[in-house]
Parts: structure tokens; sequence; C-alpha cells
């Protein structure tokens, strides 16, 4: 082959990576605020519902699909069987709380440690999508 | 793409994170850039990407033939002319700042190696303006956009064509803090500009499909819908980071050019199509 073995080597994907380093250095060094151990989760599904729905709070919808509510995005998971796919609702909370714990990739926004949510309606969206 | 696509590339990004940094060069990154773009879109054909959404999204491309058989950009484009050939206070006019004008748009963003910095189109004007003893005008907005759009119809079917000046390290460094913007999250809602555009573009957040990154440089300024006017580039920069709720930068400012310079050159290769109408 005449190809240089560097070039030849070089995937879309593997490319893609090397462009992404520069992120990857920017998720290091700096202490995230957990899930505070004393926050009760006992929220009100009803209300949480509104929360996920809201547009400038919440706004599940605009990457998850969940039942009830009308034209959802696709870029996260279908919100769907929540008490099969999570050992308990404290597991979902830190998920909903910080997913880039899990996953320093994931590109759902940290609800509870960049205060996104007032922690009220961080219990009630808890609680809306652990029934779904 | 596939669910299990994304899977691969989220498992991959987690080894590459292992791995010592291999430097890459902006020619291979833009060759990378270009690469996973096409085999993420492999319908659409590589001369299309500069349409934006409408490449991937045959609905809103209907309406988007419709608006352009009357283009709402067209009052700017005459409003421009009409400033390129009005002479300033002191008689001179644009044409003396450039005299290759007005099909010049294809020219920028450039490295200039006397001021050590990404030169635009935008700053050209004002430079020309204020070298002639006229007020500079707003960078988002208004006359500028108006006579950018004039000059960028005038450049119709250039090719995008940055160059990164290999003897200079300065110019390398700028395209390196452009990429650094890029892929760095920020704001509350702790979004990249590639977590929308590169990974997950032509998913849909709620009904909107997300707009791949290859072909964005193409067609400012742009009449957006939304807007119901003209704006540049770094006013469309400036509206995505205030949507993931991050303090704009200041447009024509160091972030925003070195952004200009580092995504124009991943758009290498393809038509200016400016300027434009976007939802």
């Amino acid at each position: 082959m005449l190809v240089p073995s560097n070039v030849a080597l070089r995937s879309p994907r593997q490319g893609l990576m090397a462009l992404s380093l520069a992120l990857s250095t920017l998720v290091t060094g700096t202490a995230w605020a957990d899930l505070p151990p004393d926050l009760v989760l006992d929220g009100d599904a009803q209300a949480g519902k509104v929360v996920a729905n809201d547009r400038s709070k919440g706004n599940c919808v605009a990457c998850h699909v969940m039942a009830g509510s009308e034209s959802p995005g696709a870029i996260g998971p279908v919100l769907i069987a929540m008490q099969t796919r999570f050992p308990s609702k404290k597991v979902l909370a830190e998920q909903i709380w910080d997913a880039t714990v899990k996953n320093p990739e994931a590109v759902m926004p940290p609800f509870g440690k960049n205060e996104i949510l007032s922690n009220k309606d961080f219990v009630d969206v808890v609680e809306f999508v652990w029934s779904l | 793409m596939t669910k299990n696509t994304i899977t691969l590339i989220a498992a991959s990004l987690a080894c590459a994170l292992t791995l010592p940094l291999a430097a890459a060069t902006p020619e291979q990154d833009k060759e990378s850039f270009q690469a996973y773009f096409k085999s993420r879109f492999p319908n659409v054909p590589q001369d299309d990407f500069k349409n934006g959404a409408y490449a991937i999204d045959p609905i809103g491309r209907e309406n988007w033939e419709a608006i352009e058989e009357f283009p709402p950009y067209e009052n700017a484009i005459s409003s421009g002319e009409t400033m390129w050939d009005t002479p300033f206070a002191n008689g001179k006019t644009y044409k003396d700042c450039f005299p290759d004008g007005p099909a010049i748009a294809g020219k920028y963003p450039y490295w200039d190696r006397e001021r050590g910095m990404v030169m635009t189109l935008p700053l050209a004007i004002n430079d020309c303006r204020e070298a002639n003893e006229e007020k500079p005008l707003g960078y988002k907005k208004g006359p500028l956009a108006d006579l950018e759009a004039y000059i960028t119809y005038q450049s119709r079917g250039q090719i995008t064509n940055v160059e990164i000046p290999s003897d200079d390290p300065r110019a390398l460094e700028a395209y390196e803090k452009g990429k650094h913007f890029y892929f760095a999250r920020r704001g509350q809602l702790n979004f990249s500009c590639a977590h929308c555009h590169l990974g997950n573009s032509g998913s849909t957040l709620r009904t909107e499909i997300l707009s791949p990154a290859y072909g964005h440089t193409t067609h400012f300024p742009v009449y957006r819908s939304k807007w119901g006017e003209m704006g540049t580039l770094h006013r469309r920069f400036a509206g995505c980071n205030e949507q993931v709720r991050a303090k704009a930068f200041k447009p024509q400012g160091e972030e925003y050019r070195d952004l200009e310079f580092f995504l124009t050159y991943m758009n290498n290769g393809l038509e200016l199509n400016g300027p434009g109408a976007r939802k």
C-alpha cells in the first residue's frame, strides 16, 4: 500500500476522539456538589409533571419521550419503566442531579448540581420520572 | 446514526481519555470533522451541507425553498449596496478600503500577522469606517449586517478556504483556542457547541432538528425568522451561548473571532451561499 500509515489508520471516529480531547480536559479538577444526603425524596409527581414539561425548568421532553407529553425530542432515552431500570429512587435522583458523574460525556444538564431546579422542583421531578 | 454507534463513540471517547494526547494538526482535524459528518449523513451530497438543517430535513426544506422565492434578506442586500456606493463624508468609499470588492467574503476570516489576530469581515468594515472618520457600526445587526449581506451576496459561489499559516505559531494558537471553545462545556446547562451540533446533529430537541456544524459558516449574515431581521455570525454565537445560560462574549472579541477561525476552517471546501434564511 502506498498510503502513509498515519493517514490509512485514521478513521472518522478516531479523529472525532482526537477532536474531542479538548473537552475532556475541562471536566476534570472541579469539585462537584453532590446530591445532598439529607434531601428527602418525597415529592409530588403531579407537580413534577408540570416541571418536566416546563421549557424554563425541567424541560425533560426536549430530549426524552415521556407518556403524556407531546412533541418530544430524541436525544435522550425514552422515559419508561423507570423502576425496572433504576435500582432505587435515590439512584435515579443522582442521575438527574448530575448525569456526568456516571458518564463524564453525558449531555444531560446537571439539574441539581447547577441549580437549574430548586430542591422542591427537583424532588417533584424525581417523583414524577420515578412514576413513569 | 444508531444508538449503538453513539454508545460506541461514547465508549471510544472514554478510552481516549486514558491515551496520551496525540497532537492533531488542523488539517487532520478538518479531515476527521468532515468525514464524521459524511458518515453520519451518508445520503447528503457533500455540497448540500451548506444548506444546514435543510440538507437533512425534507419538510423544513420545502418551507425554506418557499421562503427563498421571495428572500427575506433582499432588503438587507439593497441597503448594503447603497452603503457600498455612498461616499463617506471625506468623499472616499468602501471601495477605497477594499479595491477587490465587493466580492471579498471568501477572504475572511484570515490570520493577520501584522496585528497578530484573526481578522473578520465585520472587523475590516469597521476598520475601514474608522480610517475614514466614520463611526463604527454595531457588530450584531443593523447596517453592518446589511453591508455584509451585500458583500456576501456578491461573493456567492466562492469556496471557503481558510488558511492557517504554518510559519506563525500564533495563528495555530488562535485556531487551538477556537477549537477549545467549541468543545468546552459552558453555561448552567453545561453544553458545548459540539454536544448539539456534532454529537447530536440531526437529532431533535422537541421538534427542532439540530443542524450539523458542517455548513454552519457558509451563509452568514442570516435573516432569522425568530429574530425577524438580519444577524451576524457572532450574534448567532452569542444567542447560542445565552441559550445554554452562559454569559455571551463580546461580538468580534477574541473568543468569537478564534471560534470563527476554527469553525470556518472546519468548513473549508464548502461554497459560500450567504446571505441565508433560517428559522
